[in-house]
């Protein structure tokens, strides 16, 4: 079947198959990377993409679902010489290692931020349980995405 | 210190590519012409395989290939071979069970891969993979560690499945001081099955050219010159000049991506049978099927006592679950990096370790962030607390007088180690000023107003990093030398590229690396790249484990560095007409004593490629390499304290507070050493609380997705406040020791500690699920504090 999606600003019409998921046109398609798949079960997060301006977990949306919105990813929200204030503070706190986990952390926390009036380091460990980092005990992600949180309020 | 030298917490380099999402890792490579392999994995934890037909799944669309373990020992393709290689008791060696990357005749674990379908999709191929039709005659399988040396025989010939009978310290002396303490402590422990569990899961694409005979593997690896070096001499793919590896960027390791593993071997043959790039993809399944797991002991330990408090000795009866199979390190984990680490911190004189190496029908256990040394420091630090509950002094106190102290070192311990340097007990001072011990009492007493045990518990771990001086590991087993190379190149515009052997896979060593060389050199952060994870553009190297990068690695570069130096200062003296000893060189000038004239190092660098003006004896050309091997481990150590609270209702435990005060030596980059440490302590919390990989009666795993098996996540985990203290290492020419690992082996018992202090109990199994917690404050006797 054919879909029509909005990435990162630009419009593609794509061929799917029904049980074509969203991470698979990004990443195989698109060739866009930055998305990562961590798991088969829905539950890491390094996935995570907006689509129609929420975070959502590519790996368990189907392209058809997908077909008529826009998807934004990793990719799409800022660049190494214009950083999106989410990714400027992962770099200055040290939120990342690997890298792996980030792209989904990042997206996540994005969405966590805007739609909340008040962030708390209970709030934001809360708000990012969806998202499973191995590497960072998550002490400098909290750090990170509370600094953008207070940068906004 | 200037902004981006030794000790300046710079900002990480390779941020900028991961933020932005264009990280390299293997899954995202695309090779012209990539076709896809899955692998058909055991059901069974032993079986014999009688039969595979493979017709269906090859009249598929895209099906390119149905290739299996008796295929590929047709071929010649060698076993995977363990590289350490343990004497036992008698002097004997270890027995290794034959290794085949796919298995052909019986299968030994669930998850084990016996064969692999390749197809021009990855559909295709996971679609065709189902259509393979294999018969098993299932098998007996040894499941339970505790009794598996009494079970049948896994594999032939290998008697009560005992890998090995392994011991270290003087048995009899440590069992006549044991008879004659004041007060033994007894305890029973057991160290849980952990999962690693990198986010990335393994990749690997095998490419293979005709024309030239060339092989090339990505992969997820963090050593790409081992597994060129093990995948060439023993697996027999390629010859080594023949074969590239490439570990790109990697998600994560923690050990588990130091291993050969079979898939690696299999896509390289493949590629080179089908004549097309074949490339894989773990999904996470996958991951915990056949990944190497971690941790997996039964020990019982003795203490041992005098009238005053001071250990006299300590005896450890140890069983190690090493899985179906003995992976690359899996030998060495249980014994050399967990026996001789049981003296701990303290002056314990007699100290007599015995391990029993045991196979099991499941997954492989090798290195696991911390490997052996996590252990070691569970067994140690949870014997010494119970010791000090039971003679009623204070945990700290105990631990304090039986500390070696400064004035020691250097200390021989009883179990084959040379402790350099160290301050123990400055590190416990100032962890229990940041915890504030003696306020500990009235926070107990206002949890309880709220219905909540709070406990509170240290751990005084010490590792032994910096793998490792070359002839001690090659005489104790390892099959490798253990230093490190780098080199070292001035470009002829005054800029640096770096190669080094170690591998980053989240450490930051592009940037601490480059902190170092540019320090070293004088000339701009900015200027000095650093190149690793190729085996076609850096000479060679053991890759990163064991917190070794830094300071193995680190000095070779240093090391390499000074040889610039060297050269760079005879062509400086030389252009300036002076004799190379009235040359100074700092901060990237050379200058001749007493007078104004000098020369940058970038104007050295032009003029070594550029040579009109140069000396006739010396060669053109300004880059430098060296191996550094070390002359000992390094001995980083600290101390860390957990402060827990648990719900009475309901047994749940959450960490309210974490002290960790570590003494890594000099510290390059704050930033980076703290994040370390966070991430080591999240993997600790985890093992404590969380995680458990669990196996039922029939080999089958329980724990097999992130649904049952319980990973860190944000709200696990406090804020950790973190500090350090400072000896710098002897050996080194940076004084460093490495801190990749501390956060998970002092982590765990501080943890174990602070819960049993909490319930008022003596043990309780890791992990303290609130199942468990619930029914330890249900079964209590004489109530909860
Ligand atoms: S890959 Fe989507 S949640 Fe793990
Ligand atoms: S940075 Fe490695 S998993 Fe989060």
């Amino acid at each position: 079947m054919e879909i029509t999606v909005t990435v990162n600003g630009r419009s593609h019409r794509l061929d799917v198959s029904p049980n074509t998921l969203l991470v698979d046109i990004l990443r195989e398609q698109l060739r866009l990377t930055g998305t990562h798949v961590g798991c088969d079960t829905s539950q890491c997060g390094a996935c995570t993409v907006h689509l129609n301006g929420d975070a959502v977990k590519s790996c368990t949306v189907l392209a058809g679902q997908a077909d008529g919105a826009s998807v934004v990813t990793i990719e799409g929200i800022g660049a190494v010489d214009d950083l999106h204030p989410m990714q400027a503070a992962f770099r200055e706190h040290h939120a990342l290692q690997c890298g792996f986990c980030t792209p989904g952390m990042i997206m996540a926390a994005i969405d966590l931020v805007e739609k909340s009036d008040h962030l708390d380091d209970a709030a934001v460990r809360e708000g990012l349980e969806g998202n499973i980092c191995r590497c960072t005990g998550y002490h400098n992600i909290v750090n990170a995405v509370l600094s953008v949180a207070e940068a906004k309020a | 210190m200037s902004a981006t030298g030794i000790g300046a917490p710079v900002r990480r380099r390779e941020d900028g590519r991961f933020i932005t999402g264009a990280g390299q890792y293997t899954d995202d490579l695309h090779v012209e012409g990539q076709v896809y392999a899955v692998f058909l994995r055991s059901p069974y934890a032993r079986a014999r395989i009688t039969d595979i037909d493979a017709s269906h799944a090859l009249s598929g669309e895209g099906v390119l290939a149905v290739l299996t373990g008796d295929d590929m020992r047709a071929d010649g393709i060698g076993d995977i071979p363990c590289g350490w290689l343990v004497k036992q008791k008698d002097g004997s060696d270890m027995v290794s069970a034959p290794h085949p990357p796919l298995a052909h005749t019986f299968v030994n674990y669930v998850g084990e891969p016996y064969a692999l379908v390749v197809a021009k999709t990855q559909d295709a191929a996971r679609h065709a993979a189902e259509r393979v039709h294999t018969d098993f005659e299932e098998l007996q399988p040894v499941i339970d560690l505790a009794t598996a040396t009494d079970s049948v025989e896994i594999h032939e010939g290998v008697r009560h499945n005992l890998a090995y009978d392994w011991e270290l310290g003087d048995r009899t002396a440590t069992e006549q001081a044991l008879a004659d303490a004041a007060h033994v402590v007894r305890l029973d422990l057991v160290n849980n099955r952990l999962i690693p569990n990198a986010m990335e899961p393994r990749a690997a694409i095998g490419r293979y050219d005709a024309a030239t005979g060339e092989h090339t593997l990505y992969t997820t690896s963090q050593n790409p010159h081992l597994a060129r070096l093990i995948l060439s001499a023993f697996v027999g793919i390629a010859p080594e000049h023949k074969l590239r590896v490439v570990a790109p960027d990697v998600g994560g390791g923690f050990g588990s991506k130091i291993f050969v593993y079979a898939e690696e071997a299999a896509v390289l043959w493949a590629a080179r049978r089908l004549r097309c790039p074949v490339k894989w993809t773990a999904e996470r399944a996958e991951s915990f099927l056949a990944d190497a797991h971690g941790r997996d002991h039964l020990t019982h330990v003795e203490l041992g006592l005098n009238e005053h408090g001071r250990f006299v000795a300590l005896k450890v009866q140890t069983s190690a679950n090493l899985g179906a199979y003995l992976s690359t390190f899996a030998s060495s984990v249980p014994t050399y990096l967990y026996g001789t680490l049981l003296a701990g911190q303290y002056k314990t004189p007699n100290i007599y370790v015995e391990v029993h190496g045991v196979y099991t029908n499941t997954a492989p256990v090798d290195a696991y962030r911390g490997a052996g040394r996590p252990e070691a420091t569970y067994v140690v630090e949870r014997v010494v607390e119970v010791a000090a509950r039971e003679i009623g002094k204070d945990p700290a106190d105990l631990r304090r007088m039986n500390m070696i102290q400064p004035g020691d070192f250097p200390y021989e311990t009883p179990v084959a180690l040379t402790y350099d340097t160290g301050d123990y007990e400055k590190s416990l001072d100032r962890a229990l000023e940041l915890i504030d011990y003696a306020g500990f009492s009235a926070r107990r007493i206002e949890a309880r107003q709220r219905g909540c045990l709070r406990g509170i518990g240290m751990s005084c771990y010490i590792e032994a990093c910096g793998l490792a001086p070359s002839q001690l590991a090659i005489q104790l087993g390892a099959g490798v030398g253990l230093y490190e190379s780098g080199e070292v190149r001035m470009n002829p515009t005054g800029n640096v590229t770096v190669f080094t052997g170690t591998h980053s896979h989240g450490q930051g060593h592009e940037t601490t690396f480059a902190q170092v060389v540019s320090d070293r050199l004088g000339v701009p952060f900015e200027d000095v790249e650093v190149v690793h994870g190729d085996t076609g553009r850096v000479e060679f190297g053991l890759g990163t484990y064991g917190s070794r990068s830094l300071a193995v690695g680190g000095s070779a570069l240093v090391k390499a560095s000074d040889k610039v130096i060297a050269k760079a200062r005879i062509i400086a003296a030389h252009m300036m007409d002076v004799g190379a000893d009235d040359v100074t060189f700092d901060g990237g000038v050379f200058s001749v004593r007493d007078s104004n004239r000098s020369m940058t190092i970038q104007e050295v660098a032009f003029a070594a490629y550029v040579p009109s003006n140069y000396p006739l004896d010396l060669e053109p050309g300004l880059s430098e390499k060296a191996f550094y091997d070390p002359e000992n481990f390094t001995y980083p150590a600290g101390t860390h304290i957990a402060e827990v609270e648990i719900d009475a209702d309901t047994g749940v435990v959450r960490v309210v507070d974490f002290v960790a005060v570590d003494d890594f030596g000099h510290v390059i980059n704050p930033l980076i050493v703290e994040g370390q440490v966070h991430g080591g302590v999240a993997q600790g919390l985890g093992q404590a609380l969380l995680e458990h990989g669990r196996y039922d009666d029939y080999g089958q795993l329980l724990t097999g997705s992130y649904m049952d098996y319980c990973m860190p996540r944000a709200d696990d985990v406090p804020q950790f406040r973190v500090d350090t203290t400072t000896t710098p290492c002897t050996h080194n020419p940076l004084g460093v020791k490495g801190c990749g690992e501390a956060g998970a082996i002092g982590s765990p018992a501080a943890i174990m500690n602070a819960v049993t202090d909490a319930l008022g109990v003596r043990d309780l199994t890791m992990p303290a699920t609130s199942e468990k917690v619930w029914r330890a404050i249900r079964g209590a006797k004489g109530g909860i504090r």
